[in-house]
């Protein structure tokens, strides 16, 4: 009954353009509103209590004569304590509840589809594997979990997608990553969330969810040629990065094939997963990662390849990862 | 300049030499060590940064009357957010409530008779000008457009405003922050009257301790992270850029490491202050006394352990985000104790609506809600969303403005006619305080909605939906203006034209009441000695030899 008042009063409140709540684009929308109106709730109802505590005492011991003394209150140690232990247990409730939904909300599933953002000021650039780049517009399929592997050119960016309850500072010099599941087809907003700058707030975007089949002929409709892949090998070239890095091991540098995914022992002993981050701190920063049985001879290309080119270069290595080594 | 060419304004017949009349000029008061003094060069040099900051909400919130931007361009706006937030907090919040009420009330509260160190408190008043000359050389020159927070990268390799100049002013002003704090920690444990333990002292110098430890541990991290800063942008040393081989994420824990601890600088002494207004307008001891100032010393401690909220989306490792969420939930549990004691104060209690007494019940109010919506931003998931949006700024205007700014107009209109000898008119207090709970209350709360529907901060433009939202908030906005003007007036007014006050018009418990207003420059004839703790509102008034009965010297 009470619940049904106040969906229609938001229904109404939506009607004349007055939104209360921001649309519930993806699957972990509902989720987070749950606790958002739980904790609606837990505020309405302290502030409520504090209020008309405050007004009732206010009223009811309003000093009657100037000369007033009103005698000391004894104090209570059951009632400190219980107003000291009963908010804890509630925000040690309201504590677990938002943390586990947390990690469950931050896990992408493995099925996930990836699409790459670099922020830059002030415009985002999106790179679909399959090869269109789009512009502060993405293109993405309803019902498909989707992966955004972040970097940004320059300063810090955010970002924010407020129907899908998603954000994520976009850092240079590190990948960060978000996903989420559009659960209706429609267009939403992005927003750079993370002040960079003069034309911070013109740095936001539209995402368009589609159906399967709509979002398959985007892909193709775009006929724009090469894959990330494709790209990124011709870089491989155009670089030279494969007059070293020589698929038989005949090269000054480690074979490039089946490397991707698993873990590689460092000179200094340590042992890393390769991965995005790994590959772009190997091209920008080689000598902070040398290989056993290699001279570290590998110039840094910090500067001469963009954030994108550097992308493509990791899906590049990732795709040789995949084929076997054939060497050992 | 001679000493006796100026016509004393308030040694009127019959006036008794005080601290304002003791002598004259302007050398008497640009080289003055009386703490009372000192107080009323940092209630003008912050009243003016006060106006300077309000200007720029002013023309923001004017800015934001339609999507597309009416006033500036872009750039401006950012220099706007970026002048208002670090003139609010570096050269308004952070010294408003210690340096002006700190200054002139702590030694009054112990029966000292001046700070532990008079030349280095004055000394910490020129720092503090020097700090604001360069920030304000900042903002004439051009402006800076970081943002108050000053994120790297963007604030050591790509902005080309005067980041360095309004840094150094921050940094300046630091250490004016320091000797302040160093001050009334010595103070506090050295010069207390004979007698006055420490659980006899009143809450407000509870607060005025755990803010003041705050100041002297977490004010030179602030100083090493700007030093860093400069560093990176002048000599290109790679400390934060990635270009240079930094680390962008260092700068927050740096930064939020003083910064969220200096949340606790603003608030704590308002909460000193609230206790004593709860306790006068009530005429009862604060309950559980013994809660509330140990409360404050949690929330100084546990304040140090909290910065890691400010990141989580900024990419930190998720574990130290589950860390950091806990401790964060933990903090907000001292201050609701506050709040449940300063309500249970007023049960039985005889209760009367001054001008304080209304800013204190709107601190209770206002403050609760910054409180309970923080609850929101503690908790990781719905962080995740909230953060960088218009919730934040509303979640913290609550507790800045709605506490920290309602308790510092309570305790200067609470110990108003103790500074100055003069009443001002209750009735325009209690306007000004009405008007500005209303406009504050229509700025703010709207902005909470914004930031739920998801509009980022720090935005120049913005689409057309978050309209409505913003026009009540802008309307909100010149209605708080006009309550911020109402007092500055009157209060200029009452130092003229006011009723004389007389030692005692609340007739509130203290030491500082029960010596003259204003009181005399060695503040008390005699040292007092105290037989009963703080808030012995049961307890006949208490006189001191040599002085009039209170409420006596009505003329």
């Amino acid at each position: 009954m009470l619940k049904s008042f106040a969906i229609s009063i938001a229904a109404v409140l939506q009607g004349i353009g007055f939104p209360l709540r921001p649309q519930p684009g993806s699957t972990i929308a509902a989720g987070v509103d749950r606790l958002h109106f739980f904790l609606t709730g837990l505020t309405l109802i302290f502030t409520f209590g504090i209020f008309s505590a405050i007004f009732y005492f206010a009223v009811r011991y309003r000093r009657r004569s100037p000369d007033e003394v009103p005698p000391p209150t004894p104090e209570y140690l059951w009632l400190e304590l219980s107003w000291t232990i009963i908010p804890t247990l509630i925000v040690a409730f309201v504590f677990v509840w938002a943390s586990s939904l947390y990690f469950q909300n931050s896990r992408p599933p493995n099925a996930s589809m990836e699409i790459f953002v670099v922020g830059k000021q002030w415009m985002w650039h999106l790179q679909h594997p399959e090869g269109p780049r789009e512009i502060d517009e993405l293109h993405v399929p309803v019902g498909v979990p989707v992966k955004l592997t972040m970097t940004s050119e320059d300063a810090i960016h955010d970002f924010y997608i407020p129907a899908f309850r998603v954000k994520k500072d976009v850092l240079p010099g590190r990948y960060t990553s978000i996903w989420f599941e559009a659960r209706e087809t429609g267009t939403f907003h992005f927003f750079c969330a993370q002040y960079c700058g003069a034309e911070h707030s013109a740095m936001i975007g539209w995402v368009y969810v589609m159906e399967p089949n709509d979002y398959a002929a985007w892909l193709a409709g775009g006929a724009r040629g090469e894959s990330m892949v494709q790209t990124g090998e011709k870089l491989f070239t155009q670089y030279g990065c494969n007059t070293c890095h020589a698929p038989d091991n005949t090269g000054h540098g480690p074979s490039l094939l089946g490397l991707y995914g698993h873990p590689q022992k460092l000179q200094d002993g340590r042992t890393l997963m390769v991965d995005e981050s790994f590959v772009r701190q190997a091209i920008t920063n080689p000598n902070s990662m040398p290989i056993p049985g290699f001279t570290p001879v590998m110039p840094s290309f910090q500067g001469q390849l963009t954030e994108d080119q550097i992308l493509q270069l990791i899906a590049y290595v990732k795709s040789l990862g995949i084929q076997q080594r054939k060497n050992p | 300049m001679s000493n006796a060419v100026v016509e004393p304004p308030l040694a009127s017949s019959g006036e008794q030499v005080n601290y304002l009349n003791a002598s004259y000029g302007i050398r008497s008061w640009l080289f003055t060590k009386d703490h009372k003094r000192i107080a009323l060069l940092y209630l003008l040099s912050i009243t003016f940064m006060f106006f300077v900051g309000g200007t720029a909400a002013v023309l923001m919130r004017m800015h934001l009357l339609t999507p597309a931007g009416t006033l500036v361009q872009p750039e401006t706006y950012n220099k706007l957010f970026t002048m208002h937030g670090i003139v609010m907090v570096f050269f308004f919040l952070i010294p408003s409530i210690p340096a002006v009420l700190g200054n002139f009330l702590v030694p009054m509260m112990i029966g000292a008779r001046d700070l532990a160190f008079p030349k280095i408190n004055l000394l910490s008043w020129y720092v503090y000008v020097v700090g604001a000359a360069f920030t304000l050389y900042a903002i004439l020159a051009g402006g800076v457009d970081t943002g108050w927070t000053f994120y790297t990268p963007y604030s050591s390799t790509y902005a080309n405003t005067h980041v360095v100049a309004a840094a150094l002013g921050v940094f300046i002003t630091g250490f004016s922050s320091i000797l302040t704090g160093l001050n009334f920690i010595v103070t506090i444990h050295k010069m207390r009257a004979p007698g006055l333990t420490w659980f006899r002292m009143p809450l407000f110098l509870w607060s005025i301790y755990a803010t003041s430890i705050i100041m002297v541990l977490g004010t030179p991290v602030l100083a090493i992270t700007i030093v860093l800063l400069a560093a990176e942008r002048l000599l290109h040393v790679g400390i934060f850029d990635p270009k240079l081989g930094g680390d962008p994420l260092l700068f927050q824990h740096l930064f939020w490491f003083y910064s969220h601890p200096a949340v606790y600088i603003m608030i704590l002494p308002s909460m000193g202050v609230v206790s004593e207004l709860i306790a006068c307008f009530s005429r009862k001891r604060i309950f559980g006394y013994s809660f509330v100032a140990f409360s404050s010393l949690a929330i100084a401690v546990l304040g140090f352990l909290v910065w890691g909220h400010h990141m989580f989306v900024s990419g930190q490792s998720v574990y130290a985000s589950l860390i950091f969420s806990m401790l964060s939930f933990l903090v907000a549990i001292p201050s609701a104790i506050k709040v449940f004691n300063w309500t249970a104060t007023l049960y039985k209690g005889s209760i009367s609506y001054e001008a304080p007494m209304l800013y204190a019940l709107g601190f209770i109010g206002l403050f609760t809600m910054g409180g309970l919506t923080g609850l929101f931003l503690a908790s990781l998931a719905t962080d995740v969303h909230l953060n960088g949006t218009y919730f934040i700024v509303a979640h913290f205007h609550y507790i800045m403005v709605g506490g920290a700014v309602m308790g510092y107009m309570g305790g200067l209109h609470f110990w108003w006619p103790k500074i100055t000898g003069r009443l001002y008119p209750d009735g325009w207090a209690r306007f000004a305080a009405l008007i500005i709970f209303v406009g504050f209350n229509l700025t703010f709360f709207p902005q909470f909605v914004l930031g739920y529907l998801g509009m980022p901060r720090r935005y120049a433009t913005y689409p057309a939906e978050f309209q409505v939202l913003n026009v009540m908030s802008t309307a909100g906005a010149s209605v708080l203006a006009v309550g911020y003007a109402i007092p500055l007036i009157y209060f200029m007014w009452s130092m003229r034209y006011g009723v004389v006050a007389g030692p005692n018009p609340w007739r509130a418990k203290g030491l500082e009441w029960q010596t003259p207003s204003p009181p005399p420059t060695e503040n008390f004839e005699v040292t007092p000695i105290v037989t009963e703790e703080a808030y012995a509102y049961n307890l006949p008034p208490r006189q001191l030899a040599g002085q009039g009965a209170p409420g006596a010297a009505r003329v």
